[in-house]
C-alpha cells in the first residue's frame, strides 16, 4: 500500500512543525488517510522537552508548579488564548497520545506527570517544562530538591561533563552559576574519543559516534577517574539519536550513578531525535509524507467540497485532493506568517491576520519586556471550531482549519507553551474535523 | 578628614570619542601629561554610531564650502598617515530621474572652486562598475571618497598615547567641577565600577563630550547653545556596492551608502532631539531611509537589513550664541574666556573625517595656555598599527584564524569568524591595562556580534568560552549575555520585517523560549562585576 501513489486524501496537514506532527499524528489515529506536506526542519529546532504551560500571566513572569492550575488560570484571565479553549481532559489524553507514539518509535518520556518538572539549560538557568525525555529526568529528580527550600533535602552532588571543541557548552558555566544554590555541583572536561584533532565538535556527531560500543566505553572510561563521590552525572545531549535508550543505559551501568543530559543549543540532538521519532510514527500510521514539497496552490471547490494543492518541490509538481485541510505552517521562522515593512500575511491564502496597527508596535524598546513583543500575539483568529476566519469574520473555507503557533492571542515563548499550544491545539482541531467529515459522510 | 583620592595632570580630556582621543595622542606626541576620563566606552557615543565616511568634501561643495575643504584636506592626510583604518574605495555621485539638474549642471564647478577632484563617469559604465545603480540615474562624478573604521582610528590613537604615559579611565563620568575664580582647580570623577570619587587637578580641562558638551560645560557654569541632531543608518545583510554612493543632490535624507566589509550602511537621516537618554532608531527612521535611497538603489527596497543605529550629531546654536572664535562652520573651539574660565575649552561639532585637525586646535590652544612650544606632528606622524587594536576590521580574524589555524582554536562568532583566540586577545589586553573587560567591550573592539544573528547565537558561544578560561565566577557571565544582545536589540527593532524578522523569533525562541533569560533578568542584574581569572575547586578535569 505504502508503493501506491493516492492523490485523494480525507486530509492535509501543511506543516511539519510539531503542530503538522501531532494534527498528522491525530488524524491517523482516528483512521483518517492524511497527507502532509514540509519538511519537518522546524522539529530540529525542538529541545526535546514538551512545555504545556509554565509562565501564567506572562508579564508577571509566574512560573506554575502544576500546568494544570495554570491552564486553569488561563482560562479564567485569558480566555481568549489558544490553550484556554481546549479542555483541561483532552489536553492530558493528547500529551498522553503523543508521549505514548513517540514512545513507541524508540523516543521514550518520563511517565507525565500533575506537575511541572525543572530542568537545567545549557547557560545554566532552570527551565520549567512539562514532558521531559528519560535521559533528562535524573536531573529533573536532582532538582526536585532544590525546588522545595523548607525540607533539608540538598541536591545530590553532581559531576558535569563536557567536551573540549563544543562550543555552547560549557560545564564550568553551569556549575559556577548555580554554585550558590547547588553546593555539590563539580565540573570536568574531556577529550571526545576520536576527535581530538577535530577543533569544532558537534552534538549529531558526537551523539552518532557514542551508538558504538567502542568509543561509549572510552569515554565512560574518561569520565570515570573525575567521578569522585558524585552521585550523578550530568551531560550535554549527546547520548545517541536513534539509540538513545541503549546509550544512556550504557552510561549509567558503566558509572554507576544516575546520568542525565542537558540540552544544548538548537540545531541539537534532541531535535534529531524527535524528527526520526516523529518520522517513523507517521511512516509506521500510513502518513504520506512530502517533505521537499510546498504549497504553491491551495483552492477549495464549494461543490465537491473537497480542497485541491498543487505542490511544488515534487519532480513534476503533483496535484493532491482533500476533504478537510489542516494549517500548521507555524509564524516567522516557520513561513506560516510572512511581514514586511506594511505589515503581516498569512502566506498561503492571504487570510487575514490579527496584528498590531502599525510596525512601531510591534516589538518593545527592550527585548526582554516583560509584557512581551505585540508581533508574537499576531495571528489567525478561529472560530470555535478551530476554522479561521476570513474578512467577514466567517470561517473562510468549512472544512479548513488552523492549529499551533500561527494562532493569535498567544505567546508560546513567554508563557512557555510551545508544545503543549501545537499538541493541545491539533487534538482539539482534529475532533472537529474529524465531526465533521463524519456529519457529511455519514 | 581623609582627602579624596588625587590625580594630577597637565591635561584632562573629557570624552573619548575620536576627537579626544586624536587630541590625547596629539598631547602626548607634544609631551604633555594627559588623562581621558570617559563616562562609557571608546566611540560609545557618535564617534562610534556614524557611516565611517572619510568625506572628499563633495557633499559639502554647494551649502559649506569651508567644511568641503576641509573635508577635502583632511581627508588626504588620514589617508597618509593613518592607512591602516582606512579602504581608500572611492566614491560615486549618482542623480536620478527627477532630480534637480541645476544642482547637476554646477555639481563639478562647485568642486572646481572648492579644489575638491570629480570626473563625470559615463552612466553605463558606472553600473557596468556597480550594478546595483538605478536604471533611472542620469548623471555620475567619481569623488576620492572612503572609508574609515573609526574604532581602529581611534582606539589606535589611544593606544599610541598611553604608550607615551598618557592615561585613560574608562567608565568613569565626571560629577562636579571645582571652580576657583577665572580657574577650574578640580574634576571630581566617578568610576561606574563604585568606589570613592577621585580629584583630577589639570592646569587644563578640554571638554570633547561630544554630544554631552552642553550637560559638561554647565557643570563649569559655563553656557553652550546647542542643539542635537539625531541620524539613523541601516546595515544590510550583503554588500550592495564596492564604492561609496552618494546622491548628486543638496544633503538630504538616505542619500549614502557606505560599503562595510561584507555589508553597506545606508543613510542617514536627521531629526531633532531635545534628550540625550533616550535615542534609538524608529521604524519611520528605517522606512525614510530604504524609500530615498531605493531610488537610487532599487535592490534595497527587497533588501534584508540586520540592524538599524543611531547617533546625535551636536550642532552649534545660532553663530552669535557660540564662541565668535568659531574656527569653522564645520566645527567649533570654545575658549569659555568670556564665561570667566581661563583653563576650559570645549571642541565640539564638526565631522568624523576632521576630528584629527579638531585636535590639533584644540591642543594649540592648551599648549599656549600652557606655554608648550612643540608644534603639532599629527599630520605627518604616521599612526603606528596595534594588533589589539584592529580587530574591527571585517575579515581579519578570518583571515588570522585561517593562517595559524590551531585546533583548540574555534569559532565563536559564525556570521563574522571571529576565533575564539580574537577573544582572548581582547580580554587579555584590557586585563594586562588594568582593566575589567565586559562582553560590551568585546563588540565594541571586534565583529562579534555583527552578523545576521546579531550577537544570539555568539554571545551564548563567547560567554561559554569566557566561563570555561575562568572570566566570570558567578552568574554575572549571564547578564553578560542580555546586555550585549538587548544592546544588539535596541538596533534591530525598527527593521525586523522579512528574513530578519524570522531570525529574531528564532533568537527569542532560544534566549526566552529555552532558556527562560526574562524570567531571571532582575535576579541577574543584581550579580557582582567579573572578577580575575583564579583557579577553580570545583574543576575535576585532570590535568
Amino acid at each position: 500500500m505504502t508503493g501506491e501513489r493516492r492523490n485523494s486524501f480525507d486530509v492535509a496537514v501543511i506543516g511539519a512543525g510539531m503542530a503538522g506532527m501531532a494534527a498528522a499524528l491525530f488524524a491517523a489515529q482516528r483512521g483518517l488517510s492524511c497527507i502532509q506536506v514540509g519538511s519537518g526542519g522546524g522539529v530540529l529546532f525542538a529541545s526535546g522537552l514538551l512545555d504545556l504551560l509554565a509562565v501564567h500571566p506572562a508579564a508577571e513572569g509566574r512560573q506554575w508548579q502544576s500546568p494544570f492550575a495554570a491552564l486553569a488560570a488561563l482560562a479564567r484571565e485569558q480566555p481568549d488564548h489558544p490553550l484556554a479553549r481546549v479542555d483541561p481532559a483532552s489536553i492530558r489524553t493528547a500529551f498522553e497520545t503523543f508521549v505514548t507514539a513517540l514512545g513507541e518509535a524508540g523516543l521514550a518520556y518520563a511517565p507525565l506527570d500533575e506537575r511541572n518538572r525543572k530542568v537545567l539549560t545549557s547557560i545554566g538557568t532552570l527551565k520549567t517544562t512539562f514532558g521531559v525525555p528519560l535521559s533528562m529526568v535524573a536531573g529533573a529528580n536532582a532538582l526536585d530538591a532544590l525546588d522545595a527550600p523548607n525540607t533539608p533535602n540538598t541536591p545530590p552532588r553532581c559531576l558535569l561533563v563536557d567536551f573540549r571543541g563544543l562550543r555552547e557548552f560549557s560545564a564550568r558555566q553551569i556549575a559556577t552559576t548555580l554554585a550558590d544554590r547547588w553546593p555539590g555541583l563539580c565540573h570536568g572536561r574531556i577529550e571526545f574519543p576520536g576527535f581530538e584533532d577535530v577543533p569544532e565538535l558537534y552534538a549529531a556527531h558526537l551523539a552518532r559516534a557514542l551508538e558504538t560500543g567502542e568509543t561509549r566505553d572510552r569515554t565512560i572510561a574518561l569520565i570515570r577517574p573525575m567521578l569522585g563521590d558524585a552521585q550523578l552525572v550530568g551531560l550535554p545531549t549527546v547520548l545517541g539519536l536513534g539509540r538513545c535508550r541503549e546509550v544512556h543505559a550504557a552510561f549509567e551501568a558503566g558509572l554507576g550513578v544516575p546520568v542525565f543530559e542537558i540540552p544544548t543549543m538548537p540545531t541539537s540532538v534532541p531535535g534529531l531525535r524527535l524528527l526520526g521519532a516523529l518520522e517513523t510514527v507517521m511512516s509506521a500510521r500510513g502518513v504520506r509524507r512530502r517533505r521537499l514539497a510546498s504549497v504553491r496552490a491551495l483552492a477549495f471547490d464549494a461543490n465537491t467540497g473537497t480542497a485541491t494543492l498543487d505542490l511544488d518541490g515534487v519532480p513534476g509538481g503533483e496535484r493532491v485532493s482533500a476533504r478537510a485541510v489542516v494549517l500548521a505552517t507555524g509564524r516567522f521562522s516557520g513561513r506560516g506568517l510572512t511581514a514586511d515593512r506594511g505589515g503581516v500575511r498569512e502566506s498561503i491564502l492571504g487570510l487575514p491576520v490579527h496584528q498590531p496597527a502599525s510596525r512601531e508596535a510591534w516589538h518593545q524598546r527592550d527585548f526582554l519586556d516583560p509584557s512581551g513583543h505585540a508581533i508574537n500575539r499576531a495571528g489567525l483568529r478561529t472560530d470555535d471550531a478551530w476554522r479561521p476566519l476570513d474578512m467577514s469574520g466567517k470561517p473562510a473555507w468549512p472544512r479548513l482549519f488552523a492549529v499551533g503557533s500561527i494562532l493569535a492571542d498567544q505567546d508560546w515563548m513567554r508563557s512557555k507553551c510551545g508544545s503543549g499550544l501545537a499538541i493541545a491545539t491539533a487534538w482539539a482541531a482534529m475532533q472537529q474535523l474529524a465531526d465533521q467529515l463524519h456529519g457529511n459522510t455519514g | 578628614m581623609i582627602s579624596p583620592p588625587r590625580i594630577q595632570t597637565q591635561v584632562l580630556i573629557i570624552g573619548g570619542g575620536v576627537t579626544g582621543t586624536a587630541l590625547a595622542r596629539d598631547l602626548a606626541l607634544r609631551g604633555v601629561d594627559c588623562v581621558l576620563v570617559e563616562k562609557d566606552d571608546i566611540n560609545a557615543g557618535a564617534s562610534g554610531r556614524n557611516h565611517g565616511l572619510l568625506h572628499s568634501g563633495a557633499r559639502y561643495v554647494a551649502g559649506d564650502r569651508e567644511a568641503a575643504m576641509e573635508c577635502c584636506a583632511e581627508g588626504e592626510i588620514l589617508k597618509r598617515v593613518a592607512a591602516q583604518a582606512i579602504h581608500d574605495s572611492g566614491g560615486y555621485f549618482v542623480a536620478v530621474e527627477g532630480d534637480d539638474e541645476r544642482y547637476i549642471a554646477d555639481f563639478p564647478l562647485y568642486c572646481a572652486r572648492a579644489g575638491i577632484g570629480t570626473r563625470a563617469v559615463d552612466v553605463a559604465t558606472a553600473r557596468a562598475l556597480e550594478p546595483a545603480l538605478s536604471d533611472r540615474a542620469i548623471a555620475v562624478f567619481e569623488v576620492a571618497d572612503a572609508s574609515i573604521d573609526p574604532f581602529q582610528l581611534s582606539l589606535e590613537s589611544m593606544a599610541q598615547a598611553r604608550s607615551l604615559g598618557a592615561r585613560l579611565m574608562r567608565r568613569t563620568r565626571v560629577v562636579g567641577l571645582e571652580r576657583e575664580g577665572r580657574l577650574i582647580r578640580a574634576v571630581r570623577v566617578r568610576s561606574m565600577a563604585g568606589g570613592e570619587d577621585v580629584r583630577i587637578e589639570a592646569a587644563q580641562v578640554v571638554n570633547a563630550a561630544g554630544a554631552w558638551a552642553r550637560e559638561v560645560a554647565l557643570l563649569a557654569g559655563a553656557p553652550i547653545d546647542m542643539t542635537y541632531s539625531q541620524g539613523t543608518l541601516l546595515v544590510t545583510h550583503t554588500r550592495l556596492a564596492s564604492r561609496v554612493v552618494n546622491r548628486l543632490r543638496r544633503p538630504g535624507n538616505g542619500d549614502i551608502l557606505m560599503p562595510g566589509g561584507t555589508v553597506s550602511l545606508v543613510g542617514t537621516t536627521s531629526t531633532r532631539v531635545d534628550a540625550l537618554d533616550d535615542i534609538h532608531p524608529t521604524t519611520a527612521d528605517a522606512d525614510l531611509i530604504v524609500e530615498e535611497a531605493t531610488r537610487m538603489l532599487p535592490a534595497l527596497a527587497t533588501m534584508r537589513f540586520i540592524r538599524a543605529f543611531a547617533g546625535v550629531r551636536p550642532l552649534l546654536g545660532s553663530p552669535g550664541a557660540a564662541d565668535s572664535r568659531s574656527v569653522s562652520r564645520g566645527f567649533a573651539l570654545i575658549d569659555h574666556e568670556d564665561h570667566g574660565l581661563d583653563n576650559l575649552a570645549t571642541i565640539t561639532g564638526g565631522k568624523l573625517t576632521t576630528c584629527r585637525l579638531m585636535a590639533e586646535r584644540a591642543a594649540d590652544l592648551v599648549c599656549r595656555r600652557l606655554g608648550v612650544t612643540r608644534p603639532c606632528v599629527t599630520a605627518t606622524t604616521p599612526l603606528p598599527a596595534v594588533p589589539e587594536c584592529e580587530w574591527t576590521e571585517p575579515g581579519r580574524s578570518a583571515r588570522e584564524w585561517m593562517r595559524s589555524h590551531a585546533s583548540d582554536d574555534t569559532l565563536l562568532c559564525e556570521c563574522e569568524m571571529v576565533p575564539g583566540s580574537t577573544v582572548d586577545a581582547i580580554f587579555d589586553a584590557l586585563r594586562a591595562a588594568g582593566d575589567t573587560p565586559t562582553l560590551t567591550d568585546l563588540g565594541l573592539r571586534s565583529r562579534v556580534g555583527k552578523g545576521p544573528c546579531q550577537g544570539g547565537f555568539c554571545a551564548v558561544r563567547t560567554v561559554a568560552h569566557l566561563y570555561q578560561r575562568g572570566d566570570f565566577h558567578t552568574q554575572h557571565g549571564l547578564a553578560e549575555i542580555l546586555d550585549f544582545f538587548g544592546e544588539r536589540w535596541r538596533g534591530q527593532r525598527a527593521i525586523l520585517w522579512g528574513e530578519q524578522l524570522a531570525q529574531a523569533e528564532l533568537m527569542e525562541a532560544l534566549h526566552c523560549g529555552l532558556f527562560g533569560e526574562e524570567l531571571r533578568g532582575e535576579g541577574l542584574r543584581r550579580a557582582g562585576p567579573p572578577a580575575a581569572p583564579n583557579a577553580d575547586p570545583a574543576d575535576k578535569s585532570s590535568p
